[in-house]
C-alpha cells in the first residue's frame, strides 16, 4: 500500500526547554550531562516534585500588535521561534512560495489552558470572566497555530494536532502528505506545551510524576516529571536543500488498548516502527540511535526496553533524554526530533540521564553515557495517552538508505 | 495542484434535532424529523464504557458509528480524523472549576478524558483499530481543515479513512467565549476509489479565504450554534446529491467542495480492469 518515501529536507530547527534556549543550549546540556529539572516552583499550590522549567518566559513578551494573545504558551512559543535564526528562515521561506503556500502544523496537549485556569481563579463575583480574560481565541487548543500562524504571517493550511504526547511527532507526517500532494512547498512544524496545573496535578492524580527528578528506564524509577518546551522544524522539498539533514520516514499507529496505558506488548509501537523503517527504506540495522520516549513511568519504559531488545541489535545505540529535559508532553516530540538531529550533526549519543542503576530489561543497546560516534540514521519514539504512537526517522544529508 | 477527489461511503449525523443523517434529508424535504433521546447512544461502546464515556466521547462515537456501519467497512480498517475545535467542554469547566478550588482532588478519569484524542482513543479501543488516528483542532474551521487531513490521508496513503467533526455544548464559564448552544457531530467515510459503496463524489481545491454566509433555514440556527456545525453546507449538499460549498481550513484558506454522483459505468468498468 505504501511506498518508499521521498525524503524532506529539514531546512531549519530549533529547540527551547529547561536545558536552556535554542540549539546551543540544548547540545551544551546534554555535553555536560547535566540536567535541566528542578524542584517544583510553579503550580498554585504546592506538590511536591520535581518540573521542567524554561526559564525567561516570564519576562518574554509578544510583539507589539499581538499583544491581544499574551499567554505563557504563547509567549514560550514566541521565545522559541526567536531562537537560531527560524523566523529568518520561515520569512525567506514564504518569500521564496508565498504566504499561502508555507503551512503550519503544530503539535500542544494543554495549549493555553493555563489562561483558562488562571481565569477560573478569578471569575468576576456574578461568575463571568473578567474583561481581560475575554479572550476566545485563547480559551482553545487552536491558540497556539492561531498565534504562530499570525506571529509568521502565514497564510496557508493550520493545523492543530492533539494527540497527547505523540502531538508534536505526528505533525512531520501531516507535512510530508501536504508537500506530497503539491497542496505546499514548506511546512512549519513543532508544538509548545507549557506547564500547567492542568498536567501537573492530572498526572498527580494518576499517581505518575514521581517526587524526585525522574529516572528514566532505571531500575527503581517511579515516575515521570514534567517539563515544557518549544520546538520548531522548517520542512522543505530535498531538492532545494541538499546540505540539510533529512526527514527519511515516519510511522503511526494505535495501541486499541487503554486511554492511559500502553499495550502491554507495545504492539502499537512496533507497528509505529514498522511503518517508519518502511517509508524510510531502512533496515533495523542501519539506524545508528534511537531517542526513546523513556518517560520513567513504569509501563512505559517496561515496554518500551523490550521493543529494543526485540527490534534493535546493541549497535543501534539508544536513550531517553527526559532526564534532561522532563517530559514535556505534546512538545516532545518535536524536541526529541531536535535531539535526534543534533546527534546526527555533533555524532553525539546522549547518555540516559536518570538511569543509575539500569533495569535489567534494557539491552546492550542502551547508552547509559554519552558516547561519541558518527551517527548517520537517528529515529524518535512518541507515544501519547490514548494509544497514539508515533515514531520519525532522520539522517544526515546525502545518506542514501 | 491537482484537484484532490475521494469518495463518500457513509454519513453520519447527531444534534438534538437530528438522530441521523436520514433525518436531515426529512429536514431539508420540509418536515420535522423525531428528536433523538438526549444523549447519544454511542452503541459502539461496551455498555460499561458507555456508561462512563463524557459527553465529547459519545457524540463522536455515535456520528462515527452511523457512517461505518452506512459504509459496510470493518472500522478496524479505517485510519481517523478526529477533528473538534474545544474538546470535551464539561470536562474542561470540570478541571478548571477543580483547579481553583481543591486541585489535589482532580478525578484521574477526568484527567485522562481531557485530552483532545479521547473521543478517537475510545473509538479505537471499542473497535480494536491500530491504524493511525489523530485528534486535530482549527476552531471555526476544525471540520475544513479535519476533511483536508482527512483527504490528505485518503489520497496520499491510497486508504479508506474515517473523518469525525463534533463539538459538545459549552458548559460552565466556558460559554462565554465557547459559544456552542448546543452539540453537533458528523462523520464521513472516505475511500480512494469509487465502489459499490459509494454515495457521493467530493472534489476539492484550496482557495483563498472567503467571507461564509450561513445556509438557510431550517439550519441557519444550528450553523451558528456549534463550532463544528460549519459542516453542515456539506451534509445539505449530500442530501441533494450535487452542487458546490465552501469551507474554512484555516483563517485565510477556504476549501472548496464540489459534490456528484458517482458515474455507475466507471465502477462497473474498474471490477473488469
Amino acid at each position: 500500500m505504501r511506498n518508499l518515501m521521498t525524503p524532506l529536507a529539514v531546512t531549519a530547527y530549533t529547540a527551547t526547554s529547561a536545558l536552556g534556549q535554542g540549539l546551543t543550549a540544548q547540545l551544551d546540556g546534554l555535553r555536560n550531562f547535566r540536567s535541566g529539572l528542578r524542584p517544583n516552583d510553579f503550580s498554585s499550590v504546592p506538590l511536591s516534585c520535581w518540573i521542567g522549567r524554561v526559564t525567561g518566559v516570564e519576562s518574554t513578551s509578544l510583539p507589539h500588535g499581538l499583544a491581544s494573545w499574551d499567554c505563557r504558551n504563547n509567549r514560550l512559543a514566541w521565545l522559541g521561534l526567536n531562537q537560531d535564526g527560524f523566523l529568518d528562515q520561515v520569512r525567506a521561506a514564504r518569500e521564496r512560495y508565498g504566504s499561502s503556500r508555507v503551512a503550519v502544523l503544530l503539535g500542544t496537549s494543554t495549549s493555553s489552558i493555563g489562561a483558562s485556569e488562571e481565569t477560573y481563579r478569578r471569575l468576576d463575583p456574578d461568575g463571568g470572566f473578567p474583561d481581560d480574560m475575554l479572550r476566545p481565541l485563547l480559551h482553545a487548543p487552536h491558540s497556539l497555530v492561531a498565534f504562530v500562524t499570525a506571529a509568521l504571517a502565514l497564510e496557508g493550511p493550520g493545523l492543530t494536532v492533539s494527540t497527547a504526547c505523540s502531538s508534536s511527532a505526528k505533525v512531520f507526517a501531516n507535512a510530508e502528505r501536504m508537500i506530497r500532494l503539491g497542496l505546499i512547498d514548506a511546512a512549519v512544524v513543532g508544538g509548545v506545551d507549557t506547564l500547567c496545573d492542568s498536567v501537573l496535578f492530572g498526572f498527580n492524580a494518576l499517581e505518575l510524576i514521581s517526587p524526585a527528578a525522574c529516572r528514566p528506564f532505571d531500575a527503581t524509577r517511579d515516575g515521570i516529571s514534567i517539563g515544557e518546551a518549544a520546538g520548531f522544524a522548517l520542512l522543505e522539498r530535498a531538492d532545494t536543500a541538499p546540505q540539510a539533514p533529512q526527514l527519511l520516514g515516519y510511522g503511526e499507529s494505535t495501541d486499541a488498548h487503554h486511554m492511559s496505558t500502553p499495550h502491554p506488548e507495545g504492539l502499537g509501537a512496533e507497528l509505529a516502527l514498522n511503518d517508519a523503517l518502511e517509508r524510510a527504506g531502512l533496515q533495523p540495522s542501519q539506524v545508528d540511535y534511537i531517542n526513546l520516549h523513556g518517560t520513567a513511568s513504569l509501563k512505559n519504559d517496561e515496554v518500551e526496553a523490550a521493543l529494543v531488545s526485540r527490534a534493535f541489535a546493541g549497535g543501534t545505540r539508544a536513550s531517553s533524554t527526559k532526564g534532561f529535559t522532563g517530559h514535556t508532553l505534546g512538545a516532545a516530540g518535536i524536541v526529541e526530533a531536535v535531539i535526534a538531529l543534533l546527534a546526527i550533526k555533533h555524532g553525539l549519543v546522549p547518555g540516559n540521564l536518570g538511569g543509575d542503576t539500569p533495569d535489567p530489561r534494557c539491552s546492550d543497546s542502551f547508552a547509559w553515557r554519552n558516547e561519541q560516534q558518527q551517527i548517520d540514521v537517528a529515529l524518535s519514539n512518541s507515544f501519547g495517552f490514548g494509544g497514539n504512537n508515533a515514531c520519525l526517522a532522520f539522517a544526515r544529508a546525502g545518506f542514501s538508505a | 495542484m491537482s484537484t484532490l477527489r475521494v469518495y463518500v461511503e457513509g454519513i453520519g449525523l447527531w444534534s438534538p434535532q437530528m438522530a441521523d443523517f436520514a433525518a436531515l434529508q426529512t429536514l431539508l424535504s420540509g418536515s420535522t424529523p423525531e428528536p433523538p433521546a438526549a444523549r447519544p447512544t454511542a452503541a459502539t461502546l461496551p455498555p460499561n464504557e458507555r456508561r462512563r464515556a463524557p459527553e465529547s466521547v459519545l457524540l463522536a462515537v455515535e456520528v462515527a458509528g452511523q457512517a461505518v456501519t452506512m459504509s459496510g467497512r470493518d472500522p478496524a480498517a479505517l485510519a481517523c480524523v478526529f477533528a473538534s475545535s474545544h474538546g470535551d467542554q464539561p470536562v474542561t469547566d470540570y478541571m478548571c472549576a477543580t483547579l481553583a478550588q481543591a486541585p489535589m482532588e482532580m478525578s484521574p478519569t477526568r484527567f485522562h478524558n481531557s485530552v483532545h484524542n479521547a473521543a478517537v482513543g475510545y473509538w479505537t479501543i471499542a473497535t480494536g483499530c491500530h491504524q493511525p488516528s489523530t485528534a486535530i483542532a482549527a476552531m471555526r474551521a476544525s471540520f475544513g481543515a479535519g476533511l483536508l487531513e482527512a483527504v490528505t490521508q485518503v489520497i496520499a496513503d491510497r486508504r479508506p479513512v474515517l473523518l469525525v467533526g463534533s463539538d459538545t455544548r459549552s458548559s460552565g464559564p466556558l460559554a462565554e467565549v465557547t459559544h456552542c448552544e448546543q452539540p453537533f457531530g458528523c462523520a464521513l467515510v472516505l475511500a480512494p476509489e469509487a465502489s459499490a459503496s459509494t454515495l457521493a463524489v467530493l472534489e476539492l481545491e484550496l482557495t483563498p479565504g472567503l467571507p461564509l454566509t450561513p445556509p438557510d433555514p431550517p439550519l441557519a440556527v444550528a450553523y451558528l450554534s456549534n463550532a463544528s456545525a460549519p459542516a453542515l453546507p456539506l451534509l445539505a449538499m449530500l442530501v441533494r446529491g450535487s452542487g458546490r460549498c465552501q469551507l474554512d481550513a484555516a483563517p485565510m484558506l477556504g476549501l472548496q467542495v464540489d459534490v456528484t454522483q458517482v458515474d455507475a459505468e466507471n465502477i462497473d468498468a474498474k471490477q473488469f480492469t
